[in-house]
């Protein structure tokens, strides 16, 4: 190398530092808000959807109403596959460009993000993934998991469990089977099952599948039938999910005992199944359909203008609505946060003010068109969940509907588990700050 | 009972498989006995009780070896994929994975802008000779004499262009493999035997009577067929075939459209049973454990490595597989090709390779 490219190397360097270093400013008029997407790669089944309802929502309030209070909402995805080393690389430029609120959008990015977040004072938003343990907003300040957790996920299987069976007694001696992905995503509901199940007398049953597996999931299939659970939980997702409803039909395992966490739930992964797959079950806190006005709006200000990049016979599809759900609670925390501060751009500390004063109560969800699509949601200081309801969805063919009545968690039983593990998460990893955001007000 | 291995026999230990039976007998023994003397305890588990569960159910064992049995044949039929080309241009395709995701959603893709589903299927095999001439053209002729790893180098470029490629055009939507308009059988033949029920997929079945004519023809065809024994020459040598008037370029474009024709019977046959979706690329790596054990160049070695795999990971995960946890068979499959590879390191069927230094 001679001194000439030498020079022209180190010129280019100090450019490029030059540029990095000076962060995108913000201006005066948006808020930037940086969504983690996965749109290839093996679980883009799942992803795709998502992320077409979470932009749809932002680009319809952008559209319709100009923004939040007249503030403009500057929506960028960053594709992460589904992978937590890229999830960084995303994290870290949501962090450079001042985002006020990072959502992962996968489980273990999440789990990389947390302790990250809490020196950078960023929130997270995961919503109803993530780690459980962080629904206890004393050591989690900064992350957030409405409406509901992992764990109370599971103890709403065991309710519909109890419900199918005819009380909660009913479960002594039952077998439960739980399909996971062996992921972090996957073995989350596992503590709370077995503690469940020690409690109601049943036995749980565990199968896990490898991510190299997803598709290959013949010898589990085996061992179920060899076990003959009573119900199988199946904590999956991506190319997992149809791959289950396949061989649940194929190994004559009852389809209607088979039951999805929320992300089991996507129209694609029940609809691989065919005819056969009709009374798959899937967990949920959202409806699935066009017929609420907030999804009007969007096919009115966004689909049919050609702004959105979903198909429009997708458009109210479960995973779809399910992304809508998500840029709603964004777009709420973000108005709280406006009220409660006074201002109209909002950082990200403002944010978690929002988030933890958040109530989408069934009078705001009326106001913004979502009547009967969920329930309401309340945040506080201490509880960073909500623990609200969720209801059991039956795949009749074609398309989810609504199975079930709305259940609540088990509250009593789930909260002092979250608790314990926050305080041993916070325990085991050395030099975990004490929470020093004050608590508003009003929650 | 450990004293037959222990007696010095040193005629008998110079072929390795003997050796290598009477270890593994040994271990066998002194593991029944000491599971008899251990009564209900772990070795017990490991020894005793899955045979018991044999013998008890054979109908889950029948089921068992007939799951292993379809996913050896069509691992047999992915590793041949990867043994086409490692013979012909000495490279391992790390893009043979992807292949199978671009082939099936062509198929899908064509179908559904409404061509129909035999003209999707042939219009498929043009695009993937299409891809097997660019691939020639563009990637490997420039690099032809260039060390094995610049190859292996290119072959991840490969991939990487496939997934874009295959992404701007299809979308990272799952589709759905066209089965029944390809008239592949679905339902399945429920057989009450061994005191149970043994339940054949027929979409298995017809895949594993498609995969074991893919694997002779493509047996016979290479070894029998001129272009076979050019084929086998380019292997040899680049050099050497060159020199006897052998077309380099012709013979790398037979290959790499061959292996395009195993990727889209591959994709069709993962497609039917799951979905079609950038996540089948990772299925096509349950092939490395075969060619370990297979070795890279024997096509012998992609059938039996297959099926040993197939049969081996099912059996284990189904029997041995909950004594820890479960999920075993990923991680299964490469110990049972290690197993081996401790005593013939060149693989089952491979080319014993003498280099002096």
């Amino acid at each position: 190398m001679n001194t000439k490219t030498m020079m022209m190397g180190a010129a280019l360097g100090a450019l490029m530092t030059a540029g990095a270093a000076v962060a995108p400013a913000q201006a005066q008029d948006s808020i930037y808000f940086a969504n983690n997407a996965y749109r290839t790669g093996p679980f883009s089944g799942s992803g795709i959807p998502i992320g077409d309802g979470m932009r749809d929502y932002i680009a319809m309030i952008n559209a319709r109403d100009g923004g939040v209070n007249g503030v403009k909402i500057i929506y960028e995805e960053c594709e992460t596959g589904y992978d937590t080393k890229k999830s960084i690389e995303c994290y870290e430029q949501a962090k450079s460009k001042n985002t006020v609120l990072y959502s992962p959008w996968s489980t273990g990015a999440t789990l990389a993000a947390i302790p990250r977040a809490h020196i950078d004072k960023i929130p997270i938003l995961s919503m109803a993934y993530g780690l459980s343990a962080s629904a206890d907003g004393t050591n989690f300040p900064w992350v957030f998991i409405p409406p509901l957790t992992y764990w109370d996920g599971a103890s709403g299987m065991v309710r519909h469990m109890a419900n199918e069976l005819g009380g909660m007694d009913k479960l002594k001696g039952k077998k439960l089977g739980l399909i996971h992905l062996d992921a972090p995503f996957g073995k989350e509901p596992i503590p709370v099952l077995e503690n469940l199940a020690k409690k109601y007398g049943f036995e749980v049953k565990l199968y896990p599948v490898a991510a190299a597996d997803m598709q290959n999931q013949g010898s589990l299939w085996l061992s179920i039938r060899r076990d003959r659970p009573d119900f199988l939980y199946n904590q999956g997702w991506g190319a997992m999910n149809p791959t289950a409803v396949k061989e649940a039909i194929k190994n004559n395992f009852p389809i209607s005992k088979l039951v999805g966490v929320w992300w089991a739930g996507g129209d694609d992964d029940a609809r691989a199944g065919g005819p056969e797959a009709k009374g798959y079950k899937s967990l949920n806190f959202n409806a699935a359909g066009t017929n609420f006005p907030v999804i009007q709006d969007i096919i009115k200000h966004v689909v049919d203008k050609g702004n959105s990049l979903s198909p429009k016979d997708k458009v109210g599809e479960n995973l779809y609505n399910r992304g809508v759900y998500n840029s709603m609670l964004v777009v709420e925390a973000i108005r709280t946060a406006q009220k409660l501060t006074g201002k109209k751009v909002i950082t990200g500390e403002d944010m978690r003010r929002g988030l933890e004063s958040l109530n989408v109560d069934e009078a705001r969800l009326k106001e913004i068109g979502m009547e009967g699509f969920a329930t309401p949601t309340k945040i506080s200081c201490t509880d960073h969940s909500g623990h609200s309801k969720m209801y059991v969805a039956e795949w009749d063919g074609t398309k989810w509907t609504k199975k079930s009545d709305w259940i609540e968690p088990l509250k009593d039983e789930v909260r002092p588990l979250i608790e314990a593990a926050a305080k041993d998460y916070a325990e085991k990893n050395t030099g975990w700050p004490k929470r020093s955001e004050a608590c508003e007000k009003s929650s | 009972m450990t004293d037959i291995a222990a007696r010095p026999a040193p005629r008998l230990f110079a072929n390795p498989w003997i050796k290598a039976a009477l270890i593994t007998a040994a271990i066998v023994l002194a593991a029944i006995v000491g599971a008899r003397l251990d009564g209900s305890g772990t070795l017990y588990k490991i020894v005793i009780d899955p045979f018991q569960q044999m013998v008890s159910a054979p109908d889950l064992l029948a089921q068992t070896i007939w799951e292993g049995l379809v996913s050896g044949v069509l691992y047999a039929l992915i590793a041949l994929g990867f043994v086409l080309i490692f013979k012909a241009s000495g490279v391992f395709n790390f893009a043979q994975g992807i292949m199978v995701v671009f082939s099936a959603l062509t198929l899908v893709g064509l179908y559904e802008m409404g061509v129909p589903a035999f003209l999707a299927v042939i219009l498929t095999l043009g695009v993937m000779f299409l891809l097997a001439v660019t691939i020639e053209r563009v990637v490997l002729r420039p690099l032809v004499n260039q060390p094995d790893i610049i190859l292996f180098m290119a072959t991840f470029g490969i991939t990487y262009f496939l997934i874009g490629f295959g992404e701007s055009v299809f979308g990272g939507n799952p589709k759905r493999m066209i089965t029944e308009q390809l008239y592949l059988p679905s339902g399945s033949i429920d057989l009450k035997i061994l005191g149970g029920l043994v339940s054949l997929q027929k979409i298995d079945i017809a895949a594993a009577i498609i995969a074991s004519i893919m694997i002779a023809a493509l047996g016979l065809f290479f070894q029998y067929t001129r272009i076979g024994r050019a084929l086998r020459a380019v292997a040899d040598s680049h050099k050497a075939a060159l020199s006897v008037g052998i077309s380099l370029n012709q013979i790398w474009v037979i290959v790499w459209f061959t292996a395009g024709i195993v990727a889209l019977i591959t994709g069709i046959m993962w497609g039917a049973r799951s979905d079609v979706s950038f996540a089948l690329e990772i299925v096509a790596l349950k092939a490395l454990p075969v060619l370990i054990l297979g070795g890279f160049t024997s096509i012998p070695g992609a059938i039996i490595g297959g099926l040993i795999i197939g049969i081996g990971e099912k059996m284990g995960e189904f029997y041995w597989g909950p004594l820890i946890g479960g999920g075993i068979e990923s991680w299964l499959a490469y110990f049972i090709a290690l197993g081996f590879l401790l005593f013939r390191p060149q693989g089952l069927f491979g080319d014993k390779i003498i280099e002096r230094i």
